[in-house]
């Protein structure tokens, strides 16, 4: 090519392309901004499941409810015993009526105020054993996968462990130690932390060697900030999906100690202890309200949790996100 | 070979801890539970001396070391209040068969039923069928399992005019049993053939097979299935041996005379070296198996090693 040719192409070149552009900083922003919150979308993803929506709002509703129900006007005590007015004889077995809304017991106590009670109390053990197996469970869990020289240990640990039936676990504590609240949650809780752990390592151990958790520990970052910052937030589906199985698990396992015998006494009412003197009655078919009740209580409740669990884990799973 | 080793020596010493660790915690048991009716009845130097004729004021080493020596001939003691002076081998031994029968018919019953049922759902997958499966899954998984046995056992039994409790001779008296035992599994096997077959359909290799032609029925029988049922190797062992162990719930409610009930019987009645017996050939039952079904997924896949070669991480 000529040099007049090319003298004729830079002649033809606009001189404005050659200024400074302005610089608008709104606009800069406008580029690198993007408007994903992982919370927000999580609970966008939530909302979009309507069942999931539903099941909520009735757990919600029971759980306000047991809170506020002994303050509520007109309610009964859930271990006082009723008396005819009349003979001054124990009002057994009452069929549900205005007064009674559920009925009462074979001893004469008011099933509606023992439900309510005993829903608290298994609530209370649920998120009890729920909240310590998402703390043992998190932090052995990520000091497992996190930490290798204690991997090989903790391991070993686990097989034994895990290698123990839960039932017999679970039915050994409540015989040695004394019936109550707190042995109850301690049995469960002895095997309860092992799956969250197991999940948490498996999690961690695949993120562990990332590139920005490299980054991160070549600029000296110490590792409990590491865990803290750059792992956790990863794990919250998991995290959430066993902490709301939880509930529904130990209500299960409640229900089946109360079953053999191992469970609390009666004067704390629970929904094992209830659906157990429901079961002595159910033969006979007018009694059958005092089975049917807690039955209909306990499968809301544990349904509620499971359904919840699963569709929250699944909408904190960045993947499902828009 | 090295694995099996490995393995096998795992076991064992999983076991001896067990074993160790629950005998230990027995020695927590209230004592009532060696004397039977008669505790109120004897004063404190009786209570001592029978404490002493059993070895239970032996400090607990010399204990464990009897334990372990009866053990290795076969003795688990006998048992005190339950069927007092009566060997405990004898009585397990008479219950496990029946036991193990209602657990096998319940265990084939809910592999047909599970298999068939999650291969319908993952075939109509987000269709009435897929929803269906999955509410029933959900509600076998969340709600207390004696919840819709105690309404089976009410309802059931009247609508279809079934017996109420296990008769040995009516063969229709154990029909609802063996269901309610197989409802759990069921929703267990049905779950992970549906979550399998739709995460596998997507591969390459079944895009492949399809793409050379293959029959969809051929697809699924020589491919998919097959390696389904490599992960379920691992859990069939277990439970298999699971059902000597029997169902605590179905055997009491129908009155099964099972090992299932034989527990809480024995907790009931505070027999203390029955539970014991129990607790211990119920944890090997699971140690054994999960050894069992180790091994048997290694010969079934031989990529499974026990340690990693270096480097994977």
């Amino acid at each position: 090519m000529s040099t007049k040719t090319i003298n004729k192409i830079a002649d033809n070149i606009d001189p404005s392309l050659f200024e400074f552009a302005e610089y608008d900083e709104s606009k800069a922003e406008l580029t690198g901004y993007s408007n994903y919150s992982f919370w927000r979308s999580t609970i966008q993803v939530f909302l979009k499941n309507k069942v999931a929506v539903v099941l909520l709002l009735i757990v919600g509703l029971v759980v306000l409810f047991t809170l506020v129900q002994p303050y509520l006007p007109n309610q009964k005590l859930p271990n006082k015993i009723y008396l005819d007015p009349a003979t001054g004889l124990q009002l057994r077995n009452q069929s549900p009526n205005a007064e009674y809304w559920f009925g009462t017991n074979s001893i004469g106590q008011d099933l509606w105020a023992r439900i309510w009670s005993g829903t608290r109390t298994s609530l209370f053990i649920g998120f009890a054993v729920g909240l310590f197996e998402a703390l043992v469970g998190i932090t052995i869990g990520a000091l497992w996968g996190y930490v290798r020289k204690l991997d090989a240990v903790i391991t070993e640990i686990y097989n034994v462990w895990d290698n123990i039936p839960t039932t017999v676990v679970l039915i050994i504590l409540t015989y040695i130690m004394k019936p109550s609240i707190p042995t109850i949650i301690f049995a469960m809780c002895m095997t309860g932390w092992l799956g969250m752990a197991r999940f948490v390592r498996n999690l961690i151990i695949i993120i562990r060697d990332r590139e920005y958790n490299l980054a991160s520990r070549c600029l000296g970052t110490p590792t409990s900030r590491i865990i803290t910052k750059n792992l956790l937030p990863y794990l919250v589906s998991v995290i959430m999906l066993r902490m709301a199985l939880a509930i529904p698990l130990a209500i299960g396992n409640e229900v089946f100690l109360s079953y053999i015998g191992m469970g609390l006494p009666l004067d704390i009412p629970s929904l094992g202890n209830l659906i157990n003197e429901g079961r002595i009655l159910m033969m006979s078919p007018a009694l059958r309200y005092q089975l049917l009740f807690p039955a209909a209580v306990i499968s809301i409740v544990t349904v509620s949790f499971y359904v919840i669990g699963n569709v929250f884990a699944d909408s904190a799973d960045p993947r499902n996100h828009v | 070979m090295k694995y099996y080793l490995i393995r096998l020596l795992r076991s064992v010493l999983t076991l001896l801890i067990v074993v160790t660790v629950v005998f230990l915690l027995m020695r927590m048991m209230p004592v009532e539970g060696y004397f039977g009716t008669n505790y109120d009845k004897l004063d404190e130097l009786q209570k001592q001396a029978k404490l002493e004729n059993l070895g239970l004021l032996d400090p607990w080493y010399i204990q464990l070391k009897d334990f372990y020596v009866s053990l290795l001939h076969g003795d688990l003691g006998q048992s005190i209040t339950y069927r007092p002076k009566v060997a405990i081998s004898t009585i397990i031994g008479s219950k496990f068969l029946v036991s193990l029968r209602f657990g096998l018919a319940s265990l084939s019953l809910s592999l047909v039923l599970g298999l068939s049922m999650g291969i319908l759902m993952a075939r109509s997958k987000g269709k009435i069928w897929d929803k269906l499966g999955t509410g029933y899954v959900v509600g076998a998984n969340a709600v207390p399992a004696v919840i819709y046995y105690l309404l089976i056992q009410v309802f059931v039994t009247k609508w279809l005019d079934l017996p109420l409790l296990y008769e040995k001779v009516n063969m229709l008296s154990w029909i609802l049993p063996v269901i309610c035992l197989s409802l759990v599994s069921t929703a267990y096997y049905a779950m992970w053939i549906r979550r399998y077959m739709v995460d596998e359909l997507n591969k390459d290799y079944i895009r492949l097979a399809r793409a050379k032609g293959l029959r969809n029925k051929t697809i699924m029988i020589k491919h998919v299935m097959r390696n389904a049922f490599v992960p379920m190797a691992q859990y069939l062992p277990a439970s298999i041996l699971y059902t000597i162990s029997g169902s605590i719930y179905v055997e009491s409610l129908f009155s099964i005379p099972g090992t299932g009930g034989l527990l809480v019987t024995a907790i009931q009645r505070q027999d203390n070296t029955l539970v014991q017996a129990l607790v211990l050939v119920y944890s090997s039952i699971g140690i054994i198996g999960l050894l069992l079904g180790d091994i048997l997924m290694a010969t079934f896949d031989p990529r499974i090693k026990l340690h990693n070669e270096g480097g994977s991480r």
